[in-house]
C-alpha cells in the first residue's frame, strides 16, 4: 500500500514537471526542470529497488546532461519563440498513440507478479549462479561486464562513437580561431613596424 | 568568473572528493551499486565543474585535450584487450575464466575489473571530451548579457 | 448492485497495470513536446521525456513485489550469504537500462552538437524559421539551375 502510495505521489509530481516544461518559454527553466525531473525518475527507480540505474540517472540526468543543455542555450538562444498555432493534430497524435499502447499493456502481467514471463527466463539462473560463478555481491555488475559482456563492449564503444560524433561536429571552428590569433599577431606586428 | 570567491575556494575543496568518489564508486562497485559507468560521469564531472568555474583555459592545462581524446579510446581498447587476451589463453571471448583457471571466481574479479577499468575511462574521456567541444564555441553574447 | 460494479470495475487489474498507464501518461507528454513544441532544445527536453518514460517501463517490468534490490549480503570473512527465502527483484532490466542511459545522453549531446551547428549555419533553432529559409534556399536553387537539371528539385 505504501509502495503504491510513493509511486502515485513521484508520478504526480513528475507530471506536474514535465506539463511545466512543455508550458514554460524560457529555456532556462526548461533545462533546470529537466534535471527535476531527472533526479525524481532517480527516486522512481530506486522505489522499484534499480539502486544502479537510479545512481546512474541521478549522475547522469542531473548532472552532465543539464550542463551540455545549459552549453547549448549559452550558444543558441535563450527564449522559445511562439510556435504557430499547431490546432488539435497533436493532441490526436498523442491520444492515439497513447490508447494504442494502453490497449498494449492490457495483456500485461500484473505489476510486481513474480509468476510473470520476464522472471522465468534467465533471471533466476544469473541470481542463483552468480554465487558461485563469479562471488561478486551486486549481481547486476556481475551480469553487465560477465555474463553480458558483449553488449557492454557494444553499449561502450556506441558512447565512443558519440563521442567522436560531436567532437566531429564542433571541433571545426578551433582551428579558424587560431588562425584569426595569427592574423591578428601579424597586423600588430606589421602597425609596430609602420609607427617605427 | 574571477569575483566569485566562495564559488572558487568551495570548487577547490570538492574536486578532489569528486574525485576520490568517483574512485570508490568504479572500484567498489563489485560491492555496492555502482560501476565504470557511474564512475567515469563522477569522474567527468570534477573536470567540468574545474572548468565552469577556473575558465575552460585552465581545465585544460589539468586535462589536455589530446589527453582526452586519447583516453576515450584507450577504455574501448582496454575493454577489448581483455576479451582477445582471453582467446589467447584458449578460452572463449570475455571468458574471465582464462585469468585465473584454478579458481574461476577470482579470473572473474580480474577480468570484471578490467572491463569496469576500460568502460569508466572511456565514458570519462567522452563526458569531458564533449563539454570541451561545447565549451570551446565562441558563445554568442557576453556572460554579462545573461 | 454494489457487487456487481465490482465485478464490472476489476480493481486488482487497475492496480496491477495503473503503472504502465503511468508510463505512457508521461511518455505521451514528452511526445507532445516533440511534436507540437517548435524549439530544437525544446525538442531534445521531449525526448528526453520519452526515452527516460520507456527506462521506467522497462524498469517497472523488473520489479517483483517484496523484493529487494538485488544485492548479495556479505558476512564478515567475505563470503555471500545466499538466503534462497530472500526475494530480489530481476537484475537483467537493471542492466539494460543503466547501459541505455549512458548511451542515451551520449546520444543526446550528439543532438545537441546538431542544434549547435544548426544555429551557426541558419542563426535560429525554430523549426518554422528553419523550414521557411530552407524552401527559399530551394526556391532559389530550383531558379537558378531548374531548367538545367530538368524540373523542379
Amino acid at each position: 500500500m505504501i509502495e503504491t502510495f510513493i509511486n502515485i505521489t513521484l508520478f504526480a509530481m513528475q507530471v506536474l514537471t514535465a506539463l511545466f516544461i512543455v508550458r514554460s518559454k524560457r529555456l532556462f527553466s526548461v533545462v533546470m526542470l529537466s534535471g527535476v525531473f531527472s533526479l525524481l525518475t532517480a527516486l522512481f527507480f530506486v522505489a522499484l529497488d534499480a539502486v544502479d540505474v537510479a545512481f546512474t540517472e541521478a549522475a547522469v540526468g542531473a548532472g552532465i546532461s543539464t550542463v551540455l543543455m545549459l552549453g547549448t542555450i549559452a550558444l543558441t538562444a535563450r527564449t522559445q519563440k511562439k510556435t504557430a498555432p499547431t490546432g488539435y493534430l497533436p493532441y490526436l497524435v498523442v491520444a492515439v498513440t497513447g490508447a494504442a499502447l494502453v490497449y498494449g499493456t492490457l495483456d500485461m502481467p500484473s505489476f510486481g507478479d513474480p509468476m510473470a514471463p520476464a522472471h522465468q527466463h534467465v533471471a533466476p539462473e544469473y541470481l542463483a549462479r552468480s554465487v558461485t560463478d563469479i562471488d561478486v555481491p551486486n549481481v547486476v555488475t556481475a551480469i553487465l561486464a560477465s555474463y553480458r559482456g558483449y553488449d557492454t563492449l557494444g553499449e561502450t564503444a556506441v558512447v565512443f562513437t558519440a563521442g567522436i560524433g560531436v567532437l566531429m561536429l564542433l571541433s571545426g571552428l578551433r582551428r579558424r580561431r587560431d588562425e584569426d590569433d595569427v592574423k591578428i599577431v601579424k597586423n600588430k606586428a606589421a602597425k609596430a613596424k609602420d609607427r617605427a | 568568473m574571477h569575483h566569485h570567491l566562495i564559488l572558487r575556494v568551495v570548487t577547490k575543496m570538492l574536486v578532489g572528493t569528486i574525485i576520490l568518489f568517483a574512485l570508490y564508486v568504479q572500484f567498489h562497485g563489485d560491492f555496492s551499486p555502482g560501476g565504470g559507468f557511474q564512475a567515469g560521469v563522477i569522474m567527468s564531472v570534477a573536470f567540468i565543474l574545474y572548468g565552469i568555474v577556473f575558465g575552460l583555459s585552465q581545465a585544460e592545462v589539468v586535462f589536455p585535450p589530446w589527453l582526452v581524446h586519447k583516453t576515450m579510446a584507450l577504455g574501448v581498447l582496454i575493454y577489448g584487450t581483455t576479451g582477445v587476451f582471453s582467446l589467447l589463453l584458449g578460452y572463449d571471448f570475455l571468458d574471465y575464466g582464462a585469468f585465473s583457471p584454478d579458481h574461476p571466481s577470482h579470473g572473474q574479479h580480474w577480468g570484471i575489473f578490467a572491463v569496469e577499468l576500460g568502460v569508466g575511462i572511456t565514458v570519462t574521456g567522452v563526458m569531458v571530451g564533449i563539454y570541451y567541444a561545447f565549451a570551446s564555441r565562441p558563445p554568442p553574447m557576453d556572460d554579462e548579457d545573461w | 448492485m454494489d457487487q456487481n460494479i465490482d465485478s464490472l470495475i476489476q480493481w486488482d487489474f487497475i492496480v496491477g497495470h495503473a503503472n504502465y498507464w503511468m508510463f505512457i501518461v508521461l511518455m505521451m507528454t514528452g511526445l507532445f513536446i516533440v511534436v507540437a513544441r517548435g524549439n530544437l532544445v525544446k525538442k531534445i527536453v521531449g525526448l528526453n521525456i520519452f526515452q527516460v518514460s520507456v527506462f521506467m517501463l522497462y524498469i517497472s517490468v523488473g520489479k517483483v513485489s517484496g523484493g529487494t534490490a538485488p544485492i548479495y549480503q556479505v558476512d564478515s570473512q567475505g563470503n555471500l550469504l545466499f538466503d534462497p527465502t530472500i526475494v530480489y527483484s530481476n537484475p537483467l532490466p537493471h542492466v539494460l537500462i543503466l547501459t541505455a542511459i549512458v548511451v542515451g545522453i551520449a546520444t543526446t549531446s550528439l543532438g545537441l552538437a546538431l542544434v549547435v551547428r544548426i544555429n551557426e549555419e541558419f542563426n535560429t533553432i525554430e523549426e518554422d524559421e528553419l523550414l521557411a529559409i530552407e524552401q527559399e534556399m530551394s526556391a532559389a536553387d530550383n531558379k537558378e539551375h531548374g531548367s538545367a537539371m530538368g524540373g523542379r528539385a
